[in-house]
C-alpha cells in the first residue's frame, strides 16, 4: 500500500481531464457546452501548474493558476455575451446553425 | 490516508468530467462541471496550495458557473438535438484518445515516478506568501489583470445591450 501519492499521478489525472474536456469540444453541438468543455480544459492545466508548483518547490505556478483564473473570469463573462448575442440574432444555439462564414 | 483522499476525488472528477460531456442537457454539464472543480480544490488542498483552493471553490465553483447557469436559464436551452451523427469520430477518436492518454501517463511516469505528494511538505501556498509574489513579481501582469477585467465588463455590457433590428 503506498502512503503517498506519486506526482505522476496528478499529472496523469489532469491529461485525462484536458483529454475530456477536448473530447467534448469537439464532440458536442450546443454552444454553451462547448464553452463549458473550454472551461474544463483551463481547470485541468491549472492542476498541472499547482502540480509542478509542488515539484519545484516555488509559488510562481500558483500564480499562473490565479491569472489562468482571471482570465477564465473575463472570458466567461465576453463569450456569455457573445452567446446570447448569437441566441438573440440566430435563435439557435445549435454551432451547426451558425455557419455564415462559411460560405 | 492521501492516497484513499486522491483517489475518491480523481475519482468523482474523472466521472463528473465524462458526465460534462455525455449528458444532453446544459444544466446538467454544469452542475458536473460544479462537481469537478469543487473536487480539483481538494486536490489543490492536498498539493498545499490553500490559497488557490479556496479561490478555485469562490471564482470557478461560485461566480463563473453561475455565469453559466445564469445564461443556460435566461435562454431556456434545452437538450441537444444531433443531426448527421458521424461514427468515424466515435471510431477513431475513442481509441486514439486511449492511446495518446496511455502514452502520457507512460512518459510522466518515467519523469516523475519516484517523486511523492506528501501533505504539508509544501508551506507556501498560504495567501500571504501569494500577495507577497503578486505584489513584487508579479506587480505589471496583476495590474494589466485589472485593466483586462475592466475591458471586459464594458465589453459584455456593450455586447449584451446591442439591439439588432
Amino acid at each position: 500500500m503506498l502512503s503517498a501519492v506519486p506526482i505522476s499521478w496528478f499529472l496523469t489525472l489532469s491529461a485525462v481531464l484536458f483529454a475530456l474536456g477536448v473530447a467534448g469540444f469537439l464532440f458536442r453541438r450546443n454552444i454553451i457546452t462547448v464553452f463549458m468543455s473550454i472551461e474544463l480544459m483551463l481547470n485541468a492545466v491549472n492542476l498541472s501548474f499547482v502540480t509542478f508548483s509542488y515539484h519545484y518547490k516555488s509559488v510562481d505556478g500558483h500564480l499562473f493558476t490565479f491569472f489562468v483564473m482571471v482570465v477564465a473570469a473575463a472570458e466567461a463573462a465576453v463569450g456569455l455575451a457573445i452567446i446570447l448575442t448569437v441566441f438573440k440574432n440566430r435563435g439557435t444555439l445549435n454551432i451547426d446553425d451558425v455557419d455564415s462564414m462559411k460560405n | 490516508m492521501d492516497v484513499i483522499l486522491f483517489l475518491v476525488f480523481a475519482l468523482i472528477a474523472v466521472v463528473c468530467a465524462i458526465n460534462v460531456v455525455v449528458q444532453t442537457h446544459p444544466i446538467s454539464s454544469a452542475l458536473s462541471l460544479v462537481g469537478v472543480m469543487g473536487s480539483l480544490a481538494v486536490l489543490y488542498l492536498l498539493l498545499g496550495a490553500e490559497f488557490i483552493a479556496a479561490a478555485q471553490v469562490i471564482v470557478y465553483a461560485g461566480a463563473i458557473m453561475v455565469l453559466f447557469i445564469f445564461v443556460i436559464m435566461l435562454l431556456n436551452a434545452g437538450a441537444e438535438t444531433r443531426k448527421g451523427r458521424s461514427y468515424m469520430v466515435q471510431l477513431l477518436g475513442v481509441p486514439l484518445l486511449i492511446a495518446f492518454l496511455g502514452l502520457a501517463a507512460f512518459f510522466v511516469q518515467r519523469m516523475y515516478g519516484d517523486e511523492a505528494v506528501t501533505f504539508g511538505l509544501f508551506q507556501k501556498g498560504g495567501p500571504k506568501e501569494i500577495g507577497q509574489a503578486l505584489f513584487t513579481t508579479y506587480l505589471l501582469p496583476f495590474e494589466v489583470t485589472s485593466l483586462l477585467i475592466l475591458v471586459a465588463i464594458v465589453g459584455a455590457i456593450v455586447l449584451a445591450r446591442k439591439e439588432f433590428d
